[in-house]
């Protein structure tokens, strides 16, 4: 019987390349920077990785596929290193193997690093790409903005909300994750706006404004994982493990039966799920202290929470409004500025997100610092609301 | 030929927008003031996603709507504005009509009376097979051009064979003159068109009548017994000028629709004649007459069968469903006739792997998902595996159509982002009667106008073009029902 991932794997150390529109730096340089403050807090020497996952979601825009551009950027020693792809989930998804390489026993030191280099197509927004073979004939004419829109208009219908309303909680999201942006250095985004600016913002695709959406971003991240015992060996306290990774993938449910009203995530309500049983997880409201979810849209987020029992069916826009997720509220989310203001280089993104979980958990987050947080939870969410990638992961204090 | 031969079933498409002549005429005053005299009505407008195969194929269904398909033997599609000079175009229609492939299909072409020979051949093959003819036209014209003003873009479909005749043939009579009144070279993109004045004196008043007097003596018909001549025609005055050279009553003299759909080019001969079949009742008799290096000319007879004939949205439907449009730039961009900066986002390739496309061409071009036989979940597309959690039955799917199975938004947005060649893009996932959806295009959507539960109908559209390599790919797309 399987017990799941919990307490088997710490963190070792992390980084993060500061996101942003990084005109000057390949992919190659954010990598070597996120890198660099990952060794260094490891406390390891780059030759004790024994595997590596690396994660990137539209290579062609930037180092290729394969694993080989991870190998050759960071001078690998012929370790082996998989290249992995999963949509948004893709930085979680090589966190993923890191940590199963270690749980499994297989190796004692893996690596994981996400990368993404999406500010050389010439234009605003993600870049343009195909969809594969048959899909290019039948898939409607999406964007991303275009697919995660109809979210609300599907929230609206289900939950007889007022347009103004959903709108209103959207707008507070998005300000909501610029207050927190400004106090993070590393973040693409560091200006406050207010509510007006979101409501009077271009339109995107109705009703997401410009500022309903997140920043699209360069930018790297990664992590060194090990066991706890190896980790206490090499004088680590306040070890930071992993208590759950889930992943959720639609199987043509949503898009081609007849169940889902499209007004939410059946993938995160599953992952979740799994997730909390796996970390021993029984109300998560009371017990997570700070969520990094998935606000790839302002709608995305708000619906996500509740996706993820934090918030009731249909009551995510009191919770908003009330700033039960501000990060001077009960339970603060995007703490780090989330995928709005601290971007989204979509292979470094799952892995971003880790990383302020574990600043957190490690008292380092400085101006964002929040009170002894125990647990802090991540959501990607990749793809499109009728067909997805969910993951989840929980990370936490050793032993908690 | 038997009593129970003749036009079985007929139906028309005209695009929803309407461009008000008075736009085009302002925007040319500048450089062809003369327009102002012909700045009157409205004429008929494709969308950017339509063309004489989306069109005709739009008639086609209105035509077959409650009939057996499977009978049909033989589908002759006309156009001088066929999409493809090589590649059946017949038989993409013939493909997302499901028509199934023992069929024989023909592309007519090459001058405007296309669709009445068409139309023509077919009642006289005297296989009494069903066999449909479909036209549709969508004609460029230069900018400022009087057949700029003229010209409309629409389609009919008329269904000829054994069964009960809504209308029989009474005669039919051919002249064949190689009189150039225009002319289209094989790599122009526009008309070119000789003196009106030559056209109307020497054309259409000599050939026609020829024409005329031919088929009423040949039928042993009394001109003064016409009820309906449906002759189109862009001159002034000239119609009723040939129907009193002939003998016909003033007063059967049909509108040409100039003013309300402007002329339907190879398809308007058949346009007028399925609005006539509209309005007649038993008894009437049709006299079609259709110009062009000569003349067609089909006498008809209204029998009885047109008062069970069930409803159809034909010409009278599609002018009704009319969205007025007054901005002349997007006509000029809808046409390519300007070349809009459209940004990156349009510049990808849109090659098509031809190989997908056959393997899949039931799916991509007759709308055909599945149904389970085993659970009876219906599902677009249709999977190995059934998509219903509880069977997930293997290799257990019958074909389901759905294109005309009625659909309602589940969700949808506007998309101000995605490359459009019609900004914004509204699209969303729409929810099939009796089970299936999918995430589709929108189009002839009226801006704002969108709501989750909208009931809706699925049409076969333009999906998009490769000009690189001149191929269009077509899908089927949710318009508002």
């Amino acid at each position: 019987m399987a017990t799941g991932i919990r307490d088997k794997v710490v963190i070792l150390g992390m980084g993060c390349s500061k996101f942003g529109e990084r005109w000057d730096k390949n992919a190659e340089d954010l990598m070597v920077e996120a890198f660099e403050e990952c060794l260094k807090d490891a406390t390891i020497e780059r030759n004790q990785i024994e595997a590596a996952w690396f994660g990137t979601a539209i290579e062609e825009q930037h180092v290729g596929k394969s694993g080989v551009p991870l190998a050759m950027t960071l001078r690998l020693p012929y370790i082996p290193v998989t290249r992995v792809e999963n949509y948004c989930a893709t930085g979680t998804e090589a966190f993923r193997g890191a940590v199963y390489a270690v749980a499994s026993g297989a190796v004692d030191i893996a690596l994981a690093l996400g990368v993404e280099k999406l500010k050389d197509t010439g234009y605003g927004g993600l870049p343009q790409r195909g969809r594969g073979g048959l899909n290019n004939f039948y898939w409607a004419n999406i964007s991303a903005p275009g697919s995660f829109a109809q979210l609300a208009a599907a929230y609206r219908a289900k939950h007889r909300v007022d347009p103004k309303d959903l709108k209103r909680a959207m707008a507070h999201i998005s300000v909501k994750s610029h207050d927190n942006g400004a106090k993070n250095p590393k973040a693409h985004l560091r200006n406050r706006i207010t509510e007006e600016d979101v409501l009077n913002a271009p339109m995107i695709a109705e009703p997401l404004g410009l500022y309903d959406c997140c920043g699209v971003s360069d930018g790297s991240a990664c992590a060194i994982v090990t066991t706890p015992d190896i980790a206490r060996g090499l004088g680590k306290k306040d070890r930071v493990a992993v208590k759950a990774v889930q992943l959720a993938v639609s199987n043509g449910q949503e898009a081609q039966f007849d169940g889902w009203d499209g007004s939410y995530f059946a993938t995160t309500r599953v992952a979740a799920k799994r997730a909390y049983q796996e970390a021993d997880i029984a109300d998560p409201r009371k017990r997570v202290s700070m969520f990094d979810v998935h606000d790839c849209f302002s709608i995305t987020e708000l619906v996500t929470m509740e996706d993820l029992g934090i918030s009731a069916e249909g009551k995510a826009i009191g919770d908003v409004l009330d700033g039960f997720y501000d990060a001077s509220g009960k339970i603060p989310c995007q703490i780090d500025g989330g995928l709005k203001c601290f971007g989204h280089p979509i292979g470094a993104s799952g892995l971003r997100m880790i990383y302020e979980m574990y600043l957190q958990l490690g008292g380092r987050a400085g101006e964002r610092q929040r009170a002894d947080p125990v647990l802090g939870m991540t959501h990607n969410l990749g793809g499109f609301p009728a067909q997805n990638v969910s993951s989840i992961t929980i990370v936490g204090r050793y032993g908690a | 030929m038997g009593n129970d031969f003749g036009i079985l079933s007929f139906g028309a498409y005209l695009p929803r927008r309407r461009l008000q002549r008075k736009a085009i005429a302002a925007a040319n005053a500048w450089f062809a003031p003369g327009l102002r005299g012909l700045a009157k009505g409205e004429r008929a407008m494709a969308g950017w996603d339509e063309d004489a195969i989306t069109m005709a194929l739009e008639a086609a269904r209105d035509c077959l709507a409650g009939r057996e398909r499977s009978a049909v033997a033989q589908l002759m599609l006309a156009s001088t504005t066929h999409p493809y000079d090589d590649r059946q175009n017949a038989g993409i229609v013939a493909n997302a009509l499901n028509l199934g492939s023992a069929l024989a299909v023909l592309d007519v072409t090459g001058s405007q009376r296309a669709g009445t020979s068409a139309l023509a051949t077919a009642l006289a093959s005297g296989s009494g097979k069903e066999i449909l003819v479909a036209a549709g036209e969508h004609r460029r014209a230069k900018a400022a051009s009087a057949q700029e003003m003229h010209y409309g873009d629409g389609a009919a479909a008329i269904l000829v064979g054994n069964g009960k005749p809504v209308a029989r043939l009474l005669g039919a009579h051919s002249e064949t003159v190689d009189f150039v009144d225009h002319f289209r070279g094989g790599d122009a993109e526009h008309d070119y068109s000789w003196e009106e004045r030559w056209i109307r004196d020497e054309g259409y008043m000599k050939i026609v009548p020829r024409a005329l007097e031919a088929v009423l003596k040949a039928a042993a018909v009394k001109p003064e017994s016409i009820t309906h001549f449906c002759m189109p025609c862009t001159l002034a005055r000239v119609g009723p000028a040939v129907a009193e050279r002939g003998g016909i009553a003033e007063g059967a003299v049909r509108d040409t629709l100039a003013a309300v759909a402007g002329d339907t080019g190879a398809a308007h001969p058949l346009v007028l004649l399925v609005h006539a079949l509209q309005e007649a009742k038993a008894g009437d008799r049709i006299l079609v007459a259709a110009f062009g290096q000569g003349c067609d000319a089909m006498l008809f007879e209204v029998t009885e069968a047109i008062s069970q004939l069930a409803s159809r949205r034909g010409v009278k439907g599609s002018l009704a469903r009319r969205k007025e449009e007054s901005n002349y730039a997007k006509f000029l961009a809808f046409n390519d006739h300007i070349a809009l900066e459209r940004g990156m986002r349009a510049e990808t390739d849109k090659s098509t792997p031809l190989t997908t496309l056959y393997r899949n061409r039931d799916m991509v071009t007759g709308l055909v998902g599945g149904r389970c036989r085993a659970c009876g979940t219906p599902q677009f597309p249709s999977g190995r595996y059934c998509v219903n959690p509880q069977c997930n039955a293997l290799d257990s799917q019958e074909p389901r159509p759905f294109a005309d199975v009625p659909a309602s938004v589940m969700s949808y947005t506007a998309d101000s982002l995605t490359y459009s060649p019609d900004p914004p893009h509204y699209y969303g996932m729409v929810q099939f009667e009796g089970g299936g959806r999918m995430m589709a295009d929108f189009t002839d959507i009226d801006d704002g106008k969108v709501e989750v539960g909208m009931p809706m109908r699925m049409m076969f559209r333009i999906k998009e073009t490769d000009p690189a390599r001149g191929f269009v790919r077509y899908f089927w797309k949710a318009a508002p029902a």
